[in-house]
This record gives structure tokens, sequence and C-alpha cells, in this order.
């Protein structure tokens, strides 16, 4: 049906679009976990806010789950590398998002006022830290991570967990964190009413406004930063190693690619414009557009980095030579094949039914509903 | 070379986390059918009482699963972090199931889940009963996928390996799915969960017996699981004896270690009833023997020889000294492609491949290998007989013993006496961890028996490790004691909690706590 090369090319986007799947569905849950102290005061508060997300934030982590398996598939090589390489960055992801699950689902079994507020506090900090730590390992990846292949393809990882805490790297953590908090206050904006909707949209304004600036900043310190280059490589379709490419570190290779084609400008514009546009609307109190909006913004960011470092997916500093492209990470072409059909067999699948529980479980979320029905809902 | 109590480090963590995992996954798999069991009664009959069931049954489901979901999430990624090399040499295989129970499995059980928990309110009876079902469709698919996962390690079919990526690549995606030794794997391990769920309603149903609460609740509860757990009882004896069989075919070391087998025998082998097998002596002390029963059990035959540990050991190191050659030739063939003679060499031995990687445990330059290191590797490729033979046994009297305990309590329950049998109830109150033990040693005997191999006679556990440093995985084994130790404290808790407080805690009103204090 198609060649290896457009194999390799389709699944880069649609790693891209797992990517941008989990941002929108987990992001706006996760959104909502970090701003649960400060938005909501009272105990019925907090079960609103909790109570918005309660039917769906199981679903929306299974973006997470399947964009691990999919690159796991599609890209074992990063899976690989790229794990084992930010070893501490993933556990502290991994022991983060543990305090989720059991936070929503244990919170409001017990009364006591120490164990919710425990969970609560979980909950901030299992939302919280990962959206941090994704965008700084985006920031690590931009600048390039240290590893090198064995004669036998082993990786080894040449740096330490504090090198992955640079200035830099935090930057777009805190681009990354902002970006999550203001989708997940718009979402907010859909799901409450009152107070909490007023806090929402101050959250909203605030975040956004500061992603806005850091997605700035770091265009500029992108511009300015030591890409790649690839000089020469086997033909895009063909079974390759990564170790037979010659690749060069340049100052500034990472607009490259938008000098090459203009076109490519409107993902950086898509990121400033659906902030914007979130912004307007989250101020007028129009929730499902601001959400929309927001996740347009996510868009934009996310591919404003794989098309900056197209064909890289995993640049290595170290042994620039050993970088990961998108030509050289793959799986054999029959395993991208039965992959993309199953992919396109089920994504639209999940995307309905997701689609279906959303719209059953809609409206606002209140107080009063909470206090009514204590025995049912978290 | 890789050091070694890196690669132990990195084992204990994977058995650590994966069997904790699997505390959780059993309750998952079979309470999600029993939920639906109870469903479906309450919307045919319209009897309430069914519907309080499902949701207090459904209650203790949700803290179950919450951990569930939480240890899931450490092995998604702990392929990459921990078992970098084997993500890359295995991935192309390995990877597709794993992606593809997300896509088809997690997605499903899990949005379903939300609405099961939420959705009573806004779903018509026949809606939210389809809920319940996906639920279950959807654990018991992710069962599905991950085993075939599982059961490629185990028995790597449908699968080459490429010189110029250095990684065993995809053939054949159906032979994949349809492997043998996934399906027996399948049915095997859902039953277990299913076992477990149903001895979980049957115990705490008891007790609320004993303690005359709720009686109506505890009674239907405990007939639906007696009969629930009288046919999962048996399908997993039935279906783990069809495991045995399929060991005879797929990994012949796993079987005689298990069986304690250091000599072959007569073809039909006896069964090993009782032993103390002893590894340096290489037989068994006080060994009772029922003649005949292993042969037929694993052959289904009177005249198929079963190779004993002495004969399998010969095999493997003419399997080693073949796959040598294999490693060599593939080493010249990566300094220089078209060096003809390495690549006849390699074609000729590649089969053994996976042998050769045995001895790089011993040293880097394979080609060099001395006699002692060959004998190493060939005394590594039997599993630990010990471990194998006690774990196997106990859970197979386990089985055994569900099977009595439900026999038992089914009868019970036709006669309608079983609320005056207070010893029944007790027993079945003090049954309720031993399918957890069954199934933990189920997993043991099924890894530990695989080793020295992670993908079985493909790539040697010892090099399917990162790059990591000891120090490093024994911060992140502590970071997961911590968090496991303190997890499991809060599950416990609820669990009890939520336990005896019965279906009082739906808040209907109408139940035994509820009614004592509107009494007072
Ligand atoms: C026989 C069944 C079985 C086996 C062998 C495994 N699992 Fe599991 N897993 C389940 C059966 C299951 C389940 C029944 O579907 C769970 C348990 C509780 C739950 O919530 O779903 C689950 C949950 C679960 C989750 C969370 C899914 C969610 O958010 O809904 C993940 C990511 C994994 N598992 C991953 C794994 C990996 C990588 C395994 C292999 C090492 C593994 N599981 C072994
Ligand atoms: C829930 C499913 C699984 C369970 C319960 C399970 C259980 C276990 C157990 C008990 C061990 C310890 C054996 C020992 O230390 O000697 C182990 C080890 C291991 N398992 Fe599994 N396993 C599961 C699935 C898998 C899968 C899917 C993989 C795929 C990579 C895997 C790979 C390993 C590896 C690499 C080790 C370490 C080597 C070893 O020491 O055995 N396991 N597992
Ligand atoms: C007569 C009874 C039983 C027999 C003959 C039996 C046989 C087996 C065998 C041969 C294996 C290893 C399969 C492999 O390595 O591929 C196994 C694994 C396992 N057993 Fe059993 N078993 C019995 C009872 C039970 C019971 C009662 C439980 C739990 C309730 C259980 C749970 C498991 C689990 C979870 C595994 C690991 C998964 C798998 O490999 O299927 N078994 N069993």
């Amino acid at each position: 049906m198609f060649d290896y090369e457009t194999l390799k090319l389709i699944w880069w986007l649609l790693v891209g679009v797992l990517l941008l799947g989990f941002a929108v569905m987990d992001g706006h849950d996760m959104g909502m976990g970090a701003l649960l102290p400060f938005v909501a005061k009272t105990d019925s508060e907090r079960r609103v806010l909790i109570n918005s997300v309660a039917p769906h934030w199981d679903g929306n982590q299974v973006w997470f789950i399947t964009a691990g398996g999919a690159i796991f598939a599609a890209w074992p090589l990063v899976y690989a590398t790229a794990f084992s390489g930010l070893y501490f960055a993933l556990m502290a992801v991994l022991w983060a998002m543990f305090l989720r699950p059991v936070g929503f689902d244990y919170r409001s079994k017990v009364a006591d006022p120490r164990w919710r507020s425990a969970w609560d506090w979980g909950i901030f900090v299992g939302s919280a830290v990962p959206a941090l730590l994704f965008g700084v390992a985006f920031g690590n990846v931009l600048q390039g991570v240290p590893f090198h292949y064995e004669d036998d393809m082993r990786s080894v990882y040449t740096g330490t967990f504090w090198a992955l805490l640079n200035p830099f790297a935090l930057l777009v953590g805190v681009l990354s964190l902002s970006m999550i908090i203001f989708h997940g206050a718009n979402y907010l904006i859909v799901r409450t009413e009152g107070v909490l909707q007023t806090r929402a949209r101050r959250a909203s304004l605030i975040f956004g406004a500061l992603m806005l600036l850091l997605f700035a900043l770091c265009g500029v310190l992108v511009a300015g930063m030591h890409g790649y280059t690839l000089l020469s490589a086997p033909e895009a379709g063909a079974m390759q190693s990564p170790l037979d490419k010659v690749v060069a570190m340049q100052s500034g290779a990472w607009l490259g690619n938008f000098h090459k084609l203009p076109l490519l400008w409107i993902f950086p514009a898509l990121g400033f414009f659906g902030a914007l546009a979130g912004m307007a609307f989250a101020a007028k109190l129009k929730g499902v557009l601001a959400f929309v909006a927001s996740s347009v913004a996510m868009l934009g960011v996310i591919f404003t980095a794989g098309v900056a470092m197209f064909p890289f997916v995993l640049p290595s500093s170290e042994m620039p030579n050993h970088s990961l492209t998108l030509w050289d990470c793959v799986s054999s072409e029959r395993t991208l094949e039965v992959m993309l059909w199953v992919a396109l067999v089920m994504t639209p699948i999940v995307v309905a039914y997701t689609g279906w529980a959303y719209r059953l479980m809609r409206g606002k979320i209140t107080t009063a509903h909470i206090e009514a029905n204590d025995h049912s809902v978290y | 070379m890789i050091d070694p109590a890196a690669v132990d480090l990195a084992r204990l963590q994977f058995a650590v986390t994966a069997l904790y995992h699997f505390l959780f996954v059993p309750l998952t798999l079979g309470l999600s059918f029993i939920l639906t069991i109870m469903e479906t009664v309450y919307v045919k009959t319209g009897n309430t009482i069914y519907r309080d069931m499902t949701k207090f049954w459904g209650k203790l489901f949700g803290i179950n699963f919450a951990l569930g979901v939480t240890t899931g999430l450490t092995l998604e990624f702990q392929f990459g972090t921990n078992w970098s090399y084997y993500s890359h040499y295995v991935g192309d295989i390995f990877g597709a199931p794993l992606a593809i129970e997300g896509l088809l499995a997690f997605f499903l059980e899990s949005t379903f889940v939300g609405l099961f928990f939420f959705g009573w309110d806004r779903l018509s009876k026949m809606g939210h009963l389809t809920v319940t079902y996906l639920v279950a469709i959807g654990s018991n698919l992710s069962a599905v996928l991950i085993l075939i996962a599982n059961g490629w390690m185990q028995n790597p079919v449908g699968a080459a390996f490429n010189p110029v990526t250095m990684r065993m690549e995809l053939s054949s995606f159906s032979e994949l799915v349809f492997n043998p030794a996934a399906q027996i794997e399948f049915v095997h391990t859902v039953s277990s969960g299913y076992v477990t769920s149903a001895i979980f309603v049957l115990g705490i149903s008891s007790w609320y017996l004993l303690k005359g609460r709720d009686l109506p609740f505890a009674r239907r509860s405990f007939r639906i699981a007696a009969a629930f757990g009288l046919a999962s009882a048996l399908s997993v004896v039935v279906l783990g004896d069809e495991a045995g069989f399929a060991l005879d075919e797929h990994q012949q070391t796993k079987l005689a270690a298990m069986e304690g087998m250091w000599q072959t025998e007569a073809a039909p082998a006896g069964f090993v009833l009782f032993g103390i097998p002893d590894e340096s002596a290489r037989s068994n002390h006080a060994e009772v023997k029922i003649p005949y029963m292993l042969g037929l059990i694993a052959t289904r035959s009177t005249d198929k020889v079963l190779p004993g540990i002495d004969q399998l050991e010969i095999t493997i190191k003419q399997r080693i000294e073949s796959g040598a050659l294999a490693v060599s030739a593939l080493g010249r063939m990566r300094k220089d492609k078209n060096d003809a003679e390495a690549n006849s060499l390699f074609a000729a031995h590649q089969a053994d491949l996976g042998y050769g990687l045995l001895l790089k445990k011993y040293t880097d330059d394979v080609a060099q290998a001395t006699p002692e290191m060959v004998a190493h590797a060939v005394a590594d490729a039997i599993p630990p007989v010990a471990p194998l033979f006690w774990s196997f046994r106990l859970m197979v009297l386990l089985g055994f013993a569900f099977i009595a305990l439900f026999t038992v309590a089914f009868w019970a329950s036709l006669k309608n006496n079983f609320e005056r049998k207070t010893w029944l109830l007790r027993w079945s109150l003090w049954f309720i961890p031993l399918p957890w033990l069954a199934t933990q040693l189920g997993w043991i005997v099924a890894e530990v028996g695989r080793q020295p191999w992670t993908v079985y006679g493909v790539l040697p556990t010892h090099l399917s490790v990162s790059s990591l440093s000891a120090n490093e995985v024994v911060l992140s084994l502590a970071g997961f004691f911590i968090f496991y130790t303190l997890l499991l404290i809060a599950e416990l808790y609820l669990m009890f909690k939520y336990a005896r407080l019965g279906p009082s805690s739906l808040g209907t009103g109408g139940y035994h706590f509820e009614k004592e204090a509107r009494h007072v």
C-alpha cells in the first residue's frame, strides 16, 4: 500500500498526533489537578473540581500509555534510548503519576480532612510534576542528549540527571506547565459556575499570558542555539542503521526548515494565535471555544518543535552521527504497516466513544449536586 | 562488560513491580465479570438488591482498579527504562501488542469504567449494563494482548534476525497473534483471575453470613460466587494441564526443571508427587513418584521420551558452540558487509545465535571462549530447579483445594443449607488470600522457568538490560519500594473499611448499619 519511506513519514506524524492527543486529553485533567489546591478552597469546591474529570481521567491517561506503547512499536530505538537515558526523569514522572489514580479514587472515601488534604496535594504533584518534566525532556531533546551506541547497538547515556535541569530545559518545562494549566483552566470554565468559574477565568488569563511569553522567549533562544543538520545519510526509504550517517552541529540549524519551507511558520503562528484566542474566549467565559483554542495552541507548540527538528527525533550531543532520525529509529516495514492499519481503524473509534462519554456526562458540576450525592460521586 | 549486580537488581525490580501489578490484575479480570452477572440479573428481574450488589462489589472493584492502573503505568515504561537493549532487540515485535493493547483494550476499559461508576443516573438500564459488559470485555482484551507479548517471549515465533539493524524483526504478524503459547497462557491466566474474584466475593459474603448481617444480600452474592467459582476453578486446572502439555513443545528446560527430571527416563515418565531437589547431587531426595503420569500429561502419548536435564545439556552445549560461530561471523559482517565467508558461516549457524550470546556473560570475544566458559553457559541454561519444583507443586495443590472448596460451596448453595454450615463459611473466609498466592507462584513458574532468557532461545537476560549502574537501580528500586508500600497500606485500609461496612456504604438507607443507626 505505502512504501517504507511514506510509512516512516506517516509514523512521524502519528507520534505527533498521539502527543497532541495526550496534551489535549490528559492535559486538561492535569491542568485541573495543578490548579486544585488554589482554585478550590473548601472541601465541596475541591470535590467539584475532581468530579469534573471523575468519569474521564482514566480514559485520558490512556493517551499517555498508548503514546508510550506506540513509540515502543514504531520507534523502538527512541523508546530504548530516551527512557533509559533520561532514567530518573522518567521515574519522577511515574512516581508522581502514581498519586493521580489513587488520589482521585481514594480521596473522598474517607472523611478525615487530613486524609483529603494529603490526597489533594498528591493530585497536585501528580499533575504539575509530569507536566513540568515533559517540557524539560523536550528542552533537552532540542539541545541534544549525550548518548552513543556501541558496536552491537547497545545505547550508552553519558550525561547526569542534574544536567537535564539546565536553564533552557527548565524554561521549556515552565512553558509546558503553563500551557497545561491554561488548558485545564479553560476546561474548568466549561464545567463550573460561580466563584469557581471566576477563579478559573483568572487562572486562564494568567497562564495563557505566561505561555505566550515563554513560547516567544524559547523561540528566540532556539533560533540562536546549536541545532543539527544531516550532511549525508542512506536513502530515506532504505532499511538503515543509525550509525550510517554524518551529522553536523550548527548554530541556528533548527530554523533551517522554516527557511526552506516558509509555510511551516504556520505552526508557531497557531501557537500564538491559539493562546490569544483562548484568553479572549476565557475572558468572556466562552469555555468551549477557549478549550478549542488552547488545544490549537498546543498543536502549534508541539509541531513547532517537531518541524524545527525534522528529520531528527533524538539528536545526540555527544556523538552527533549517532543521532536518531525518523528514517533510522523506526521499526521494520511490516510492523509499521500493521500498526498503521490498527491505528487507522481504532483511533476514530476511540475518539467517537470518548466524545460520546463526554457528551453523556456534560453539564455544570455544582456544590449542591456534590453534597446531595455524597455516596455516589468522588 | 555488563555489571552482573546491575542485572540482578534490574531483575529484582522487574519481578517486584510485575508481581505487584499482578496483585491487582486478577480481581479486575474476574470481578468485572461477576459485576456483569449481577447487573444482568438486576436488569432481567428488576430486583433492586441486585443493583445494590453491583454497586457495592463495584466499589471494591474500584478500590482495586485504581492500583491496577497505577502499577500498570510502571510496567508500560519499564522495558525502556531498565531493559533498553531488549527494547531495541525485539521492539519491532514486542512493541506491537503493547501498543495495540492501549488502543484496543485500555481505552475501552478505562473510558467505560468511568461511566460504570458515574453513569447510573444518565444511562438507561440496558445502557448501563452495556457499559459494564464493555469494562469486562476491555479488561479481558488487555489480558489477551499482554499475554501475546509475554507468550512471544516464551515461544518466539514469526520473527527473524536482521544483521543490518542488529535486531529481531517481525516476519509474520498472524503467527505472533496466534502463538499457541500465548493462547494457553491467556486462558489459564484469566481463569485464575476469575477464581481469585470468586473466592473474594465468596469469602466476604460468608463473613456477613457469619455475622448475621444483610443476609439477603450476602446469600445472593454467595450463590453467584459459588457457581462462577466452580466453573473457573475447573477451567484453571484443566487449562493448567494444557500449559504443561505446551511446555513439552516450547520450553523443555522449564519442564525438566519444574519436574526435577535430572535424568531422562524411559517413556512414559513418572510424575514426582513429592521430593526434595538437590542441585549439587543432581537428584531428588525422598522421592514419591506416580508412574507414567508425567509422560501422559506432557506428551499425551505413551512412547514419546521426555528429555531430562542430562540430555538437554548435551544439546545445549552443541547449540552454544554453533552459536559462538554465528556471533563471531556477525562481528566480521559488521566490519565488512561483503565478507562472503562470514556471511555463509552466519547463515549456517544463525539459528543458534541466541545460544552463542549466552557466552557474552563470560567474555566479550565469544570466539575465544574456553571450555570452562562453555560449561558455565550450559549450566546457566537450566533454570533453578528447587524454586520451580516447589512453586509448581504448591500452585497445583491450591488448584485442587479451590475445586474442593467450590464444589462444597456450590453443592450447599443448591441445597440451600450453606448458612448453617459455619465451617464452610469460615473456610471460605480464610481462603481469601490463597488465590493471590497461587497466581504469584504461577508467574514465578512461568518467568523463573524462562531463565536465563528474556526471549527464549533468542536473547539472554543478562544482555537485555540498560546501561545503568547498580547504584542507579538501587535508588529506583528503593523509590518503588517506598511508594508501593504506602499505596498498599492505603488500599488495604480502604478495602477492609468498605468490606466491613458492606452495602451500608451505598447510602441507600436500607442496610445493616443504617438501620441500626435509626434504631438508636
Ligand atoms: C493477565 C492480565 C495482565 C497482565 C499479564 C498484565 N496486565 Fe496490565 N492490566 C491488566 C491486565 C494485565 C488489567 C486487568 O487490564 C488492568 C489491571 C487493573 C486495571 O486497571 O487494568 C491492567 C492495567 C494496566 C495499565 C493501566 C491501564 C489503564 O490506565 O487503564 C497498564 C499501562 C498496564 N496494565 C501495562 C501492563 C504491562 C506493560 C504488562 C506486562 C509487563 C502488564 N500490564 C501485565
Ligand atoms: C504481568 C505479567 C508478568 C509477570 C507477572 C511477570 C513476572 C515476573 C517474575 C515473577 C519475574 C522474576 C523472575 C526472576 O527474578 O527470576 C520476572 C522477571 C522478568 N520478566 Fe516477567 N512477568 C510478566 C511479564 C513480563 C513481560 C511482558 C516481560 C517483557 C519484557 C517480562 C520480562 C521479564 C524480565 C526481563 C525479567 C527479569 C529477568 C528475570 O530475572 O527473570 N515479564 N517477571
Ligand atoms: C492443577 C492445577 C494447575 C496446573 C497444572 C497449572 C499449570 C501451570 C503451568 C504449567 C504454568 C506455566 C506456564 C508457562 O510457563 O508457560 C502455569 C502458570 C501460571 N499459573 Fe498455573 N496451574 C495450575 C493451577 C493454577 C491456579 C489454581 C492458579 C491461580 C488461581 C494458577 C495461576 C497461574 C498463573 C497466573 C500463571 C502464569 C501465567 C501463565 O504462564 O499462564 N495456576 N500454571
